[in-house]
Order: structure tokens, then C-alpha cells, then sequence
């Protein structure tokens, strides 16, 4: 168990130590869908939901091999957890909006191999979370995973009118924006604890 | 990913060589960048990221090939993981009784490697596909490719960041070290600076 405060666990994982632009977790995505606005945003609420259920069966299996004294099978049940909640939220948008899911496309099962949620699920177990912590740090994660990914299409959006030299086009430039991105999300460290 | 089809059928050098060079899994598929970034800040974490991965994706290509014939289609991606994370479970255990001080260094992220895209995609695109001895090779070829471009980045950053490589002092004294290479945000702008230079490099090769 930290001692800290909920609240300060959410904006530390939201801002201080955002997932993608300070610890360098879910790039992929980041990379690749954040091409448009209104795609960008929809991933970004995917992701979340996907980090809050997978964060609070981490908590439990973490629990049950700690009883069952089998340290070694921890990162196969998360693993295993996390394709299961991603083939249900798959499934989901399948049904409620084809459209989203066509636009989502490969990025929607490849969140199983986005480190950033299993990359949640070892941080907590690391940290000694207890269970609403886990929640709060999991929606901060969430939604700092959105928040930057929201930020980069903005950018992006922008930039698809601008001319700059052909060979930086593709995923040079959305490298050398993300490290802009980061550097300004460095101005958060001194806030909270 | 280029399509195979339609080339003659490689060599045992050219099926390791691609994954150095001309499908280089990070500069040019720009594929497991997570790890690439986030372990690269000094020379010797990124090596030991880079062989830790070459192992894995050797490894599981060569058992995703062996596996083939008896893998249902619809349950493969759920086997590879699986596959992949009892690799990376070895791993973990294994650098975590060689080194305490890597282990810690590398922290979550030998774990991670697991979510490394990079190994997953050589697991679907090649391994299930191909014969166990071609896959080694070119899980050899990608996880070498992988070293080799991690290696430039945390040389890189390890340089310029702290005048250092490998903790040996390389720059002379006067040199003012560039904290922000160190950071998070040094890790982008260097990829991005290796991005350009292929971009480059490749226009230079098809101007030809």
C-alpha cells in the first residue's frame, strides 16, 4: 500500500508520468491512429476501458499466484487476461459501430500487444496498489493515454495542410512532435507528489 | 511490410541480412519502439534490451514454426502470446540471476517485452509460414536488426546525454552534457533524427 492520496495517484498518471510521453508505453497507437480527431479520441476511450478491466483482474491474479505461491505464472495471466478483455471490447464495437470499428482497424486487436496496458498492470503490482488505488491509477492512465493521443491528432490534423520538406514526412515528424509533446508534459513534474 | 511475393526465393544470408538493413524492425518497419525508446538512455541497457529480445524472437519464432501444423486459426494469436510470454518469463529470470543491477535498471521492461509488436509480427507475418530453420534465421536477422538500432540510440543519447559510453568517458571535459537527451523527450528527438537520415538515405538509393 503507498499512503498517497487517490486524487494524487490519478494526476500522477495522468500528466506527471504520462504513460506515453514519459515512460514511452503504447507508441504504437500513438503513432498510428492518431491521424484524426474524432478516431483519436474513440481509441483513446477503447484503451481506457480496456485498462480499467484489465487493471482490476491484474489486482486479483496478482492475489492468486501470490496464494498459489506460482511468482513465474504472473505474467502469462496477465497476458492472457488482457487478449481476453480486447477480443470482448472487439466484439463490442463490432456490434454498436461498424463504422468505428473499420476506422479503428488492426490498431483495435493489436491493443493486446499495446505495452501500455500490460506495462499498468506489472507498474501497480510493482507499486503495492490496493484495490481503488488501482482504479484511480488505471483512469489516470486512461486518460492520460487519451489525452496525449487527442493532443497529437490536433497536431497532426493541423500539419496535414502545412507543406514541410518531403523527407521528413511520416513518422520522422510525428517523432520529433511527440518529443515536443513530452518536453511540455515535463512542466507537470513538481505538481502533486 | 513489403511483399515477399513475386522475389526469388532468398538465401540463408539474405533471409538474416533484411533484418538488419532493409527491414530493419525499428528504422524502417519503426516496429517495438516502446522498449527502443524507453531502455535506450545508456549504451549498455539498450544491448542487453536488444539481446533479451533477440533471444526471445529467435526462440519463439522457431517454436510458433514447430507449432504450425497443430494450431487451430482462430486460437493462433492467443498461442503466440502465450509462447512469447514464457520466453520472456525465462528471460526475466534468467538476467535477474546474472545481474541485480540490470534487472533494475530495465525494470518493468523486460516484461514488457512480451507487448514488443515487433516479436508478435515476425511470429504471424513469417514463422507461421515458414520452415523452423528459415524462421530462426530471421528471428536472428530481426532481433540483430533490433540490437543494432537500439545500440545507435542509446549511444546516441548515452553521448551526448552524459559525455559518456558505456560509463567511459569519451567527450573531452569542457564538454557541457545535453540533460534533455537523457529525458524522455531526448529518446523521440533521436529516433526521429535516425528516421530522417534512412528517409534520406533511401531517397539518395532511388534518385539512383
Amino acid at each position: 500500500m503507498s499512503g498517497d492520496p487517490l486524487w494524487s495517484i490519478f494526476i500522477n498518471a495522468c500528466l506527471i508520468n504520462n504513460f506515453v510521453l514519459a515512460y514511452f508505453l503504447g507508441l504504437c497507437p500513438f503513432l498510428g491512429v492518431s491521424g484524426q480527431l474524432a478516431t483519436a479520441t474513440r481509441m483513446g476511450g477503447a484503451v481506457t476501458f480496456v485498462m480499467l478491466v484489465s487493471s482490476v483482474c491484474a489486482f486479483g491474479i496478482q492475489h492468486a499466484v501470490v496464494a498459489l505461491d506460482a511468482p513465474y505464472l504472473r505474467l502469462i495471466a496477465f497476458i492472457a487476461v488482457i487478449a481476453s478483455t480486447v477480443q470482448l471490447v472487439e466484439m463490442f464495437i463490432k456490434k454498436v459501430s461498424p463504422a468505428l470499428f473499420r476506422s479503428l482497424g488492426i490498431f483495435l486487436p493489436l491493443i493486446t500487444t499495446n505495452c501500455a496496458i500490460l506495462g499498468l498492470a506489472l507498474f501497480q503490482t510493482n507499486k503495492g496498489f490496493g484495490f481503488f488505488e488501482c482504479i484511480a491509477y488505471a483512469l489516470g492512465a486512461g486518460a492520460g493515454f487519451t489525452l496525449a493521443l487527442v493532443l497529437m491528432a490536433g497536431l497532426r490534423e493541423k500539419l496535414a495542410l502545412e507543406s514541410v520538406p518531403d523527407v521528413t514526412r511520416g513518422a520522422a515528424l510525428s517523432l520529433a512532435l511527440a518529443g515536443l509533446l513530452s518536453l511540455t508534459f515535463m512542466g507537470f513534474a513538481g505538481l502533486g507528489g | 511490410m513489403p511483399p515477399d511475393a513475386g522475389r526469388a526465393e532468398p538465401t540463408n544470408a539474405e533471409e538474416f541480412m533484411k533484418g538488419l538493413w532493409e527491414e530493419n524492425p525499428v528504422f524502417v518497419q519503426v516496429l517495438g519502439m516502446c522498449p527502443a525508446l524507453a531502455v535506450s538512455n545508456t549504451a549498455l541497457n539498450a544491448l542487453a534490451m536488444g539481446l533479451a529480445t533477440l533471444f526471445v524472437v529467435t526462440a519463439s519464432n522457431a517454436v510458433v514454426s514447430a507449432l504450425r501444423p497443430f494450431v487451430p486459426k482462430q486460437v493462433r494469436i492467443a498461442t503466440y502470446i502465450l509462447v512469447i510470454a514464457t520466453f520472456v518469463t525465462i528471460v526475466d529470470m534468467t538476467i535477474q540471476a546474472i545481474s541485480l543491477d540490470l534487472h533494475r535498471a530495465l525494470g518493468a521492461f523486460i516484461s514488457l517485452i512480451v507487448a514488443n509488436c515487433l516479436i508478435l509480427g515476425r511470429a504471424e507475418a513469417f514463422a507461421s509460414r515458414n520452415g523452423i530453420g528459415r524462421s530462426v534465421l530471421d528471428g536472428l536477422g530481426m532481433g540483430a536488426g533490433f540490437t543494432l538500432a537500439l545500440f545507435s540510440l542509446g549511444a546516441v543519447r548515452e553521448i551526448l546525454g552524459a559525455g559518456t559510453l558505456f560509463g567511459l568517458s569519451v567527450l573531452p571535459s569542457g564538454f557541457e552534457p545535453w540533460v534533455v537527451m537523457l529525458l524522455p523527450s531526448g529518446g523521440f528527438f533521436t529516433l526521429a533524427a535516425w528516421l530522417l537520415l534512412f528517409n534520406a538515405l533511401e531517397r539518395k538509393e532511388d534518385a539512383k
